[in-house]
Parts: C-alpha cells; sequence; structure tokens
C-alpha cells in the first residue's frame, strides 16, 4: 500500500527547493575550475551552506511584482511627457542636476549590472548566485528606467544628449568610473563590499533619498516616480550586501582584517564620490529639502552609527574615514560647487551664484563656515561676473591618483590649507587628495598606478577627437577637448543668459498664460 | 508642487540622444529598447585591469573568438529592454499560475495516472538541473559577453533558466512528487542516463569562449533538449494520460519559442558579419550538435524507448534548418 503523506513545504524549504536544491558540487570538472575566483583575495569560505537567503524571492513572484511596477511607472513617464511635464519644474536651474545626474549615475548602474552578472557567475553558492543575478538584473532597470525618465528632457534641453560618450571621457565623470572600474576589477567578495556593503548599504540613502525628493520638491514627476520604484529593489540589495558582510566574517576570523581593510577603503571612496551629491543638494536645486550636512547626519552619523554598532560583535570597527567625513561635510559641497563654476567651459551643465536668499539659506545651514569661507568667494565671484569679468580657470587640475577627484579638499583641521599628499613608488611621483587615498594607493600600489586620469592622458595625447593627427607640425596634445568630448557650447557656462532658460521661460509663459 | 499646464506644442531642440542619432543616420525618435542598450557600455579609458584576468581589459572583445564590426548588430528581436522583458514574463507566469492552481483545484495532477508519473519523474524532473546549468552558463555570457545588447539579453536568459527550473520543481510539487525530486537528483548525480549530460554542462561552465558557450547551450544543446521534452515527450504523455501535463509546461514550451527568436537572431548577425565567423560558427555547431546528440542519446532512449533514437533525429533535422537559416552551413 502507498503510505506516502502528501508533504507540506514551509516557506524556507519550498525556497531551499527552488534555489539552492538546484545545484551540486561538480565532479566532471573540479570546483575551482568551475569558481576559480573564490579563492584568491584570501577570503576563507567553509560551508557555503551556511549562508543565509536575505530574501526569498522565487522567478515568478519576481516577475509578478516587477511587471506590476514596470506598468506603473512608464504610465506615468508617458503621461508626464505628453503633458510637457518638463514645464512644472520649478525652474529651469533644476534641468542641470538631471544633466549631472544622467551622466554620472546610469553608466554606474549598467557597471553594478555587469559586475553583479560577473559575481553571480563566480559566487560557489547557489543562494549568493541567485541573489546576485537577480540584483544584475535589477540594475538594468535601474540604468534604463532613469535614461528612459530623462530621455524627454533631453529632447527641450541642452547638455543631455552626449551622456553616453561623455562618460568614459569626461573629466569630472571619472571619480565615478573609477569607482566602478575599481570595485569590478577586484575579486567577487571585495566588490560585494564595495557596491553591495559600501555602496548600497552605507551610502545608497544619501545618493537617492536626496534625489527623490530633490526631484519631487521640485515638481519632476518622473525622476521622482523613477526613484520611488527603485527604492523596493534597494531595499533587497542592501540586505544582500549586508548578508554578504555578516557571511564572510561568520565563516572565518582570518576575514575579518581583509574585510575591515575593504570597509575603510570602500567607505572612503564612496564619501569621496558623494560631494558632487552635496553640491546638488545645498546648490543646485532651487528649492531645498535640506541641507548636505543634515542628510550627512542622518544617513551617514546615524545610521552608519546604528549599523557599526551592530557589526561591533563581529570585530568591525567603524571605518577609519569617520571622524574625517564628519569634519568634512560642512566643506566639501561649497568647495565643489565652486570648483564648478570655476570652469564654465569644461562641463555639459550651467552654474550660477546663488540669489541672496540662497546664499541666507546656506549661512543659516553651515554656521561653522559658510560665512567665513565660502561666501566672501562667492559674492567676490558674482561681482566680478557683473563686471564682465566672469571668472574662467582654464588650468589642467591636479588629480588625486586614487579617487582621481581634483584635488581641492581642505587639509583636515585647516579649512585655509588644501590637502595635498604624495608619495614615491619605483621612481615615479604620485599625488593624493588625502591621507585614506594614499594608504589605499599603498596597499595596492601596482593597481593605482594605473589609474587614468585624463587630464595627464591628455598631456599624452590619448584624449583626442576621431580623426586627429597627432604628427601634424601644428598638433597641441589636449588642445581639441570639447571635440573629444562633444561638448556642445551651448550647454556651458552660466546659467544666466542661457539658451536653456531662455527657452523654459518662453514655453512655460505659453503653457501658464490663459 | 503641482501646476495647471495648458496643452501645448513645441518644437523639440532634438529627438533623440547623440549616440543614437549617430547609429541611425538621423536625428529620429528612438524606442526604449534602443535607448536602453546601444552603445552604452564603456569601450576605452578604463582606469585598470581585471585583478582576476589581467591579460583583458574590463570589457574585451578579445573575450571570442567571434569579431563584430559592430557589437550592436547582436541585438534582440523581442526589443526586450527590462521593462519589456518582466512585462511579457509577468504575463507568462501568471498564466502559469493559474493553470497550477486549476490542476491543483481539479486534483488533476494528483491524480495523474502512475505510468505517466514516472516518466515525469525519471525524465522530467532532472531536468531542473540542466536548467540551472543554463542559468549559470547565460550568467558567464551576462558577465563577460561584449556589449549590452548581447550582456543584457544573456541576463533575462540565466533568470529565466531560474523560472525555468522552478516551474519544473514546481510540477514536482504539484504532482505530490517531492521524494521523486530527491530521487531525480541523486539520478542526475549517479544514474548513468544522465552522466553523458552532465558532464558536458560541467564541461561548459569551463569554457573560455563566451561565444562559443552562447551557441553550445543556448543553441545546440537546447534546441536539441527543449523540442525533445516540451514538444515530443508532452505529446506522446497528453495522446496517453490527457493535456495536464502540456498545461504544468506551457511556460517551458512558450519561452522556447521566443527565446529561439533570440539565439537565431544572434547567430545570424554574427555570421552575416564576415566569412571567418560563418565558419566558426559552423564548427562549434557541428560539434555541439554531435556531442549534445551523443549525451541525449540516452535520455530519448529513456523518454522514447526504442523511438528515441528516431525522435532524436527529428529534433536534429530541426536544429539544422535553424543553423541553415542563420545562414551557417553545418
Ligand atoms: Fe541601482
Ligand atoms: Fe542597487
Ligand atoms: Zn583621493
Amino acid at each position: 500500500m502507498d503510505m506516502k503523506v502528501s508533504k507540506k513545504l514551509g516557506l524556507k524549504e519550498r525556497y531551499t527547493m527552488m534555489t539552492r536544491d538546484l545545484a551540486w558540487d561538480t565532479t566532471f570538472q573540479p570546483m575551482d575550475k568551475v569558481f576559480p575566483q573564490v579563492g584568491y583575495e584570501g577570503i576563507k569560505i567553509h560551508d557555503w551552506d551556511k549562508w543565509e537567503d536575505p530574501f526569498r524571492l522565487t522567478m515568478d513572484a519576481y516577475w509578478k511584482y516587477q511587471a506590476e511596477k514596470e506598468r506603473k511607472l512608464y504610465a506615468i513617464l508617458d503621461a508626464f511627457n505628453q503633458n510637457n511635464g518638463h514645464l512644472s519644474v520649478t525652474d529651469a536651474r533644476y534641468i542641470n542636476v538631471l544633466k549631472l545626474f544622467l551622466g554620472s549615475t546610469p553608466p554606474l548602474e549598467l557597471m553594478a549590472a555587469r559586475g553583479f552578472s560577473m559575481v553571480a557567475r563566480q559566487m560557489v553558492g547557489a543562494g549568493p548566485r541567485v541573489a546576485c543575478m537577480m540584483q544584475s538584473v535589477d540594475e538594468y532597470r535601474h540604468f534604463q528606467t532613469q535614461i528612459h525618465s530623462i530621455s524627454n528632457y533631453n529632447r527641450f534641453y541642452n547638455g543631455l544628449d552626449e551622456f553616453a560618450h561623455q562618460q568614459s571621457r569626461m573629466w569630472y565623470l571619472s571619480d565615478g568610473k573609477s569607482f566602478f572600474d575599481d570595485a569590478i576589477t577586484a575579486g567577487p567578495f571585495e566588490f560585494m563590499v564595495a557596491i553591495g556593503f559600501a555602496f548600497e548599504y552605507v551610502l545608497t540613502n544619501i545618493l537617492f533619498v536626496p534625489f527623490i525628493s530633490g526631484a519631487a520638491y521640485n515638481g519632476d514627476m518622473a525622476a521622482m516616480t523613477v526613484g520611488f520604484s527603485a527604492q523596493s529593489d534597494e531595499a533587497r540589495h542592501m540586505t544582500l550586501g549586508l548578508e554578504c558582510i555578516k557571511f564572510m566574517l561568520e565563516q572565518d576570523p582570518d576575514n575579518l582584517p581583509i574585510v575591515q581593510r575593504w570597509i575603510d577603503k570602500w567607505t572612503w571612496r564612496g564619501t569621496r564620490k558623494l560631494a558632487s551629491v552635496g553640491m546638488m543638494m545645498d546648490y543646485m536645486l532651487p528649492k531645498r529639502i535640506m541641507s548636505f550636512k543634515e542628510a550627512w547626519e542622518i544617513y551617514f552619523e546615524q545610521n552608519g552609527t546604528a549599523l557599526f554598532t551592530d557589526l561591533a560583535r563581529y570585530g568591525v570597527k567603524v571605518p577609519k574615514c569617520f571622524g574625517q567625513t564628519i569634519e568634512e561635510k560642512e566643506h566639501i559641497t561649497h568647495q565643489s560647487w565652486i570648483g564648478f563654476y570655476m570652469k564654465p567651459d569644461a562641463c555639459p551643465f550651467h552654474t550660477w551664484i546663488p540669489a541672496p536668499d540662497e546664499l541666507d539659506w546656506l549661512s543659516e545651514k553651515y554656521p561653522n563656515t559658510f560665512d567665513k569661507y565660502y561666501r566672501p568667494v562667492l559674492e567676490h565671484f558674482d561681482r566680478q561676473e557683473k563686471a564682465g569679468k566672469r571668472f574662467n580657470n582654464k588650468t589642467q587640475p591636479m588629480n588625486c591618483q586614487v579617487c582621481v577627484s581634483t584635488i581641492k579638499f581642505n587639509e583636515p583641521g585647516d579649512p585655509m590649507e588644501m590637502c595635498f599628499r604624495e608619495t614615491v613608488y619605483k621612481g615615479e611621483k604620485f599625488h593624493f587628495c588625502s591621507d585614506h587615498c594614499k594608504e589605499i594607493f599603498e596597499n595596492e600600489p601596482e593597481k593605482y598606478v594605473q589609474t587614468f586620469i585624463s587630464s595627464h592622458a591628455a598631456l599624452q595625447g590619448k584624449c583626442e577627437p576621431e580623426g586627429t593627427d597627432v604628427n601634424a607640425h601644428d598638433y597641441r596634445p589636449g588642445a581639441r577637448m570639447h571635440a573629444y568630448w562633444r561638448m556642445d557650447k551651448r550647454a556651458t557656462g552660466d546659467f544666466n543668459g542661457s539658451e536653456d532658460q531662455k527657452n523654459f521661460a518662453k514655453w512655460r509663459a505659453q503653457a501658464t498664460k490663459n | 508642487m503641482s501646476m495647471d499646464l495648458r496643452t501645448i506644442t513645441i518644437e523639440p531642440l532634438r529627438q533623440t540622444f547623440g549616440h543614437l542619432a549617430r547609429r541611425m543616420g538621423a536625428d529620429k525618435p528612438a524606442s526604449r529598447y534602443m535607448e536602453g542598450t546601444m552603445d552604452l557600455q564603456p569601450v576605452e579609458n578604463y582606469h585598470y585591469r581585471p585583478t582576476w584576468d589581467p591579460s583583458h581589459d574590463i570589457f574585451d572583445p578579445a573575450r571570442t573568438r567571434i569579431t563584430m564590426k559592430d557589437w550592436y548588430a547582436l541585438k534582440d528581436p523581442r526589443q526586450f529592454y527590462y521593462g519589456a522583458w518582466t512585462l511579457a514574463r509577468g504575463r507568462m507566469q501568471e498564466t502559469a499560475t493559474a493553470d497550477f492552481d486549476l490542476a491543483d483545484e481539479l486534483g488533476l495532477a494528483t491524480g495523474y495516472p502512475a505510468a505517466g508519473k514516472k516518466v515525469i519523474n525519471e525524465v522530467l524532473l532532472p531536468l531542473r538541473h540542466v536548467a540551472w546549468a543554463s542559468n549559470i552558463n547565460n550568467s558567464a555570457v551576462a558577465a563577460y559577453g561584449y556589449g549590452i545588447a548581447i550582456s543584457q539579453a544573456a541576463a533575462y536568459a540565466c533568470m529565466d533558466q531560474l523560472g525555468i527550473a522552478q516551474f519544473i520543481t514546481r510540477l514536482g510539487i504539484a504532482f505530490d512528487e517531492i521524494d521523486a525530486l530527491a530521487e531525480a537528483k541523486q539520478d542526475w548525480l549517479e544514474a548513468p542516463v544522465w552522466q553523458g549530460l552532465r558532464h558536458y554542462v560541467e564541461d561548459m561552465m569551463v569554457m573560455d569562449d563566451w561565444f562559443e558557450l552562447f551557441v553550445t547551450q543556448n543553441f545546440a544543446l537546447e534546441g536539441l533538449l527543449f523540442p525533445l521534452i516540451y514538444d515530443k515527450l508532452t505529446d506522446r504523455l497528453n495522446a496517453a494520460h490527457g493535456p495536464v501535463l502540456s498545461m504544468l509546461t506551457r511556460f517551458q514550451r512558450e519561452w522556447f519559442t521566443e527565446n529561439v527568436k533570440w539565439v537565431d537572431a544572434v547567430l545570424k548577425a554574427a555570421a552575416a558579419d564576415n566569412p571567418a565567423n560563418k565558419a566558426l560558427l559552423g564548427e562549434w555547431i557541428a560539434a555541439a550538435r554531435q556531442r549534445s546528440v551523443e549525451v541525449l542519446t540516452p535520455v530519448a532512449e529513456l523518454a522514447f524507448g526504442t523511438d528515441g533514437a528516431a525522435v532524436l533525429d527529428e529534433v536534429v533535422q530541426q536544429l539544422n534548418a535553424r543553423a541553415a537559416k542563420a545562414g551557417i552551413p553545418v
């Protein structure tokens, strides 16, 4: 008699059947040949089965939820575009936020998509493989929905049209590029700490919450919807990053120093990258949400402290740079905006001197630093601009060999002094923006001597538009940077007097007059 | 902030992004597929070499022997960007879920005749591991392929294969055959009938050339396996035991019909690019077809008894016809 009892599977059991039970240890090919990358970074994993799935989403459920989200998202985008929604943003200065965002973010989402495919291929455990692959397709979603939401703006405003060409060429985009290039060329575990943990867990909120609320406050339904729609994906990404850290730390005590070094490194690298997000919050949003300093306090200091308190039981310490970032939060956004203002010919978005009430807002939000150090500079530039002597810095910047940002940040403890470090490796001198970047270099000099620094590369003739004859007698390296960047002149320089400003005013008047 | 805007028509400054206008040869509106795919992968100014593969760049056309004047010629005729893909799969899973619910409600699966169940347990359930292998192999194409056209489609195929492995698992659960899933795994690991196939998919996991992997896994092996199982075997079982199995494997069948369009378009574009590609693809297909037939022969015998060889031969003819249509002589 058949006594087989109908088994009811629990949720966890069922998910196991649907994922890790599919996998097996290969025998015709050795496991270390099938998964060749999991050993060389020094991380020791003894039992992949100990991986705790951070979420349990089978593909049918995934497709169901994601399809619902996409249907809503694209319906809103279509309606926004049809109704000329771009004319409902606060003022045309806001569109420069989108220019900065389109150049810097979708290309990095794409790198995340590719990077997670790579890690998904290399992880031995079925649990992390599935979660990474799911994140990979989520990241495809993010870069595409971001492009789709901004695509309509590109039809009406300047400076958005060459983002794909500029992603690997533009000097100010190379900090983000170097960040992701660094992560993707590292091994799978370091990638997980860099992107899965430092970026997704520690820093993502400060990147996306201000951007999404900024869009909402400034009437950009398209970008706001895209941002909100990505939030539930990000929640999954955050749990994956955290689980990966915990898994490594629980597997072997020898993993701790390696993981700690990565946490220190990637938190710092991420922090440097966020200077431009802060600049957007403090200077570029016509209607402000909160200052970068306030956001940093909530999303980094408070949440970060809670996170690292939680991780203390594994022996993890607060990232080394924590103290320095707290000091810098009152400076970096001003230094960044001033830096961009000073180079009006070299970026495809507009800059401006904040209006008097905006300067007052900055004084209020930055009582320790703004009036003392930055207001005088901005007011000086304003006077010069009005006198027809607009400041224009045409010199090549000095860049940090690690984070690639222009060396412009101040010496810790001394806001009047520029921080500058250097080291000599194999007879060659390398420059850094900070002690942290110098230390990252010294840990892996063979990697960081390779950094692509466009100001150096340009002088070596490596940044020339197609068809340049480098042997011509009148050839001067770097003289044709605008062509190399495919920079639209109309997109550069001051917002005041720009085509964007005029068109927006004209169109908005047409759309609002009765 | 909400604002009352009158409907006005304004003349746009441009229709699309610069890279798309150059690609299309005109400034005209581009589809969302194009906006989310074309020319987006970095191709230059990499900062560092991969520590895991220092002889190549991060993205490097030299990771395959196939060469292309334009890697975005490998585009997806389904025009799947993430939104289009997930909407299509969302609909398919909705139907599949309704099918599973109905089968459950009417007791169709649990009441399936024992003779039919035996075939399903022995032949169909081990295939969840083959789908898992395809998931791994497509993740390699997604990871190391060149250009976003191929990498994104492979990423979706990778997830599709996970979905397929899960639908097979669900089939086992629906037939109340949880123990059979365990036995099927045991067979997959040990029974002689499966070892050739397992050996083959494990060999694919260490293949260096991602394009060869694409051809071997997606064109040759699946091009034989899917018709063999989801067409021939389901027909045979349906004739004997009613259409329940067809109902519960609808996802796989519909998926295969659709996926073939992508796979064949990629092969056709690569073959059309240059004669060396065409010759190489011919070689790869011939080798993969031969080995696939070898490893599927015992599976076909298990499924069709003495008819196995003849049924397998039919699906080989279908595969040859597909290769010919893609312009590849084999
Ligand atoms: Fe993302
Ligand atoms: Fe993410
Ligand atoms: Zn630096």
